[in-house]
């Protein structure tokens, strides 16, 4: 305690000297907690973006080859049977599924008209379970009922994009809308419960989120086949049990689905045209080659979570490398701080022997500079923490960039810069307490 | 007897040379001693000084200090022996400057292992003991030569040493303020202190019961000494 109070002291009574060696210091340890808190960040907003807004629901869609069919551009290939309701009990049996919802959609798509304004967005046809499972909920006009589906009821659900888009200005709920000139009565706008909304930075971004991007809106399954085909093969919407169970719920599903709903000798029919390239786990060996060889088809669940460890695993090797660099800057400020004890030990050669003379033993004036080293760096590397943390909510606040304080990256810093104080201070203390009082009292 | 010097040498090596700087000096040294040792620069008193100080040890001969023998111990012993035994007095005083004087005067007892409550009380009684006990927060550049001076005996004599050693006390001090020091010295010895003091003046050696000359790295005695100069100049 007393050798703290001490260090202290010496540090206090050497301001600027005291600044300038602990420099080094400050900004290796303020470095390395800046780009600590943006890699975790940026980490934590990509998971947030991808699963954070689905309640814990994993999509399942029907692949060709490496790219997911895309029915804007392709007939329905050939033996690939489309879900039956029954298929819902099944899937739902299955371990770590929560709640089955069948849909289709046209992505991109530009049959959506009212008036004037056109739509950007996507079109689903949903079944009964698929807005409350995705966490859909009005926030004017009504839901869909079960006389909706049951009458083939040309109605359409907006959401708020969507709805900006196509009624700019004006309440939608009655208006008409027209999807490959069906027209479909707007009931109701819906809204996801959950507040989140992607953060979208960059044009990846932008690709990665755009499923609500460009806004979106829905009409009862049973109404489909009126503006497309009937016998399109479905999308399914897995809800999990629990986060960690998406993963796996995803692929019994995809498994299952490839297993029994295609039969060996599916074949592409038209021509094939590959959609937005996406992260997808393997639904195991695709069932059939087609009769002209090469493609094939399978279910893939999209899961969101193994997405988002994958870009997060890129963002940390790059950073990785970031924080080599600033370990090195923490060496050469390690350096700084022995080179200043060394010349702090030759100023106080008088101290020493003094200290000496009134009985200090080598191991009190070995820790005493070992103190005042580490206590030096030990301060340098709190206030490097408080300057990076002070840095990276600018970093923030200027580019955008997501930030997060890791309490560990901060209690390793602080640690790891007391020890630099002990490897650094080693040195100089051995020559302090090697002093020969003699010679010590002898130089003034 | 508190400390004996038995024909002890002090060589130093200066390249292949060996230098013999203190030859055969064997003293000895009552309790209650009030010593001074004069002789002139390069005569070798300060290493006689940092010998009897147990800063160093001898090349040859004994040293004896409260029953010990100085000679055998190795450097964590010899800081024992110096913290408990000895008490230093320098000529330039060595306060450390970012200390206050209770803090510099408590320095020895915290080597001592005095627990802090205890060192502060003891400090302050030693500075009260010397008259500064109304400047104990004061800083040493905030103290004139002579106060210094001061705080440096209460720092010598705060762990209740058996031997205080002083180096030229008055060496940095003008007459008046060496005459204060001499004083507390006076008292010290009446009351039964131990006091050996290194000096080139004549005046304030004249304030010690006994006084020794150095000359060449040998120890004479007064009443040698004045036969001696006596001899030189007739």
């Amino acid at each position: 305690m007393e050798n703290i109070r001490l260090a202290f002291q010496g540090i206090w009574g050497h301001k600027m000297r005291s600044f300038l060696t602990m420099l080094g210091i400050i900004i290796g340890i303020a470095s390395i907690i800046t780009i600590v808190s943006t890699i975790k960040g940026t980490n934590e907003q990509i998971k947030e973006n991808l699963i954070g807004a689905g309640g814990n629901v994993v999509t399942v869609q029907l692949y060709q080859d490496t790219y997911p069919f895309d029915m804007a551009y392709n007939e329905p290939p050939a033996g690939v049977k489309v879900l039956e309701r029954s298929t819902r009990r099944e899937l739902e049996a299955l371990d770590g599924v929560e709640k089955i919802a069948f849909y289709t959609k046209r992505e991109f798509s530009n049959d959506v008209r009212a008036g004037s304004n056109s739509f950007f967005g996507t079109v689903y046809g949903v079944d009964p379970a698929y807005l409350d499972l995705m966490s859909y909920q009005p926030s004017y006009g009504r839901n869909f009922s079960e006389t909706d589906f049951a009458h083939f009821r040309k109605v359409v659900l907006l959401d708020n994009k969507a709805a900006s888009t196509l009624f700019p200005g004006t309440y939608p709920v009655g208006e008409t809308v027209d999807i490959k000139g069906e027209p479909f009565v707007v009931i109701g706008v819906v809204e996801k419960q959950s507040s989140f909304t992607p953060k979208i930075q960059t044009m990846n971004d932008y690709h990665m989120y755009s499923d609500t991007g460009g806004g979106a809106i829905f009409i009862p399954d049973s109404t489909w086949p009126i503006v497309y085909r009937f016998d399109e093969p479905q999308c399914v919407a897995v809800q999990a049990g629990s986060t960690d169970q998406m993963t796996k719920a995803g692929k019994q599903v995809a498994d299952y689905l490839t297993a029994n709903q295609i039969s060996p000798n599916a074949a592409p029919a038209g021509s094939s045209s590959g959609g937005a390239e996406s992260a997808a786990v393997d639904a195991g060996p695709a069932t059939g080659g087609g009769a002209d060889g090469g493609s094939s088809f399978s279910y893939r669940s999209e899961d969101l979570l193994q997405q988002a460890q994958q870009l997060q695993e890129m963002s940390n090797s790059t950073n990785q490398q970031l924080i080599w660099i600033a370990s090195i800057s923490l060496l050469v400020g390690g350096i700084g701080v022995m080179n200043i004890m060394l010349v702090s030990v030759t100023e106080r050669t008088g101290e020493i022997g003094l200290k000496k003379a009134l009985g200090a033993k080598k191991a009190r004036i070995r820790v005493q500079f070992l103190t005042e080293a580490s206590v030096l760096t030990s301060l340098g590397g709190l206030i490097g923490v408080l300057l990076g943390i002070l840095l990276a909510q600018l970093i923030s606040k200027t580019n955008g960039i997501p930030v997060a304080i890791s309490i560990p990256a901060i209690t390793i810093s602080v640690v790891f810069s007391m020890a630099i104080g002990v490897v650094f201070g080693l040195l100089p203390a051995l020559k302090a307490a090697n002093l020969n009082p003699i010679e010590a009292l002898r130089r003034d | 007897m508190i400390l004996e010097l038995n024909h002890v040498y002090k060589d130093y090596t200066r390249g292949k040379n060996a230098v013999s700087v203190l030859k055969d000096i064997c003293l000895e040294v009552e309790q209650g001693d009030y010593i001074a040792i004069m002789g002139p620069s390069g005569s070798g008193k300060t290493t006689l000084m940092n010998l009897i100080g147990c800063l160093d040890v001898p090349t040859k001969g004994e040293y004896h200090l409260a029953g010990q023998d100085i000679g055998a111990l190795d450097d964590n012993a010899l800081a024992d022996i110096r913290n408990k035994y000895i008490g230093f007095v320098f000529q330039n005083f060595y306060l450390l400057p970012k200390m206050s004087a209770l803090d510099n005067v408590a320095l020895p007892l915290l080597y001592a292992g005095v627990p802090q409550k205890e060192r502060r009380a003891r400090a302050a009684e030693a500075l009260t003991a010397v008259g500064l006990g109304e400047r104990v927060h004061f800083l040493p550049n905030q103290l004139s030569g002579g106060q210094c001076q001061r705080v440096a005996i209460a720092r010598a004599m705060v762990s209740h040493p058996q031997l205080l050693l002083a180096d030229e006390p008055t060496g940095a001090l003008d007459t008046a303020a060496g005459n204060q020091i001499m004083e507390i010295f006076q008292h010290l010895s009446d009351q039964g202190m131990t006091i050996l003091m290194i000096t080139h003046e004549p005046d304030i050696a004249a304030c010690a019961k006994k006084t020794y000359h150095i000359r060449d790295g040998q120890l004479i005695t007064d009443a040698a000494h004045k036969e001696v100069s006596r001899h030189e100049t007739t």
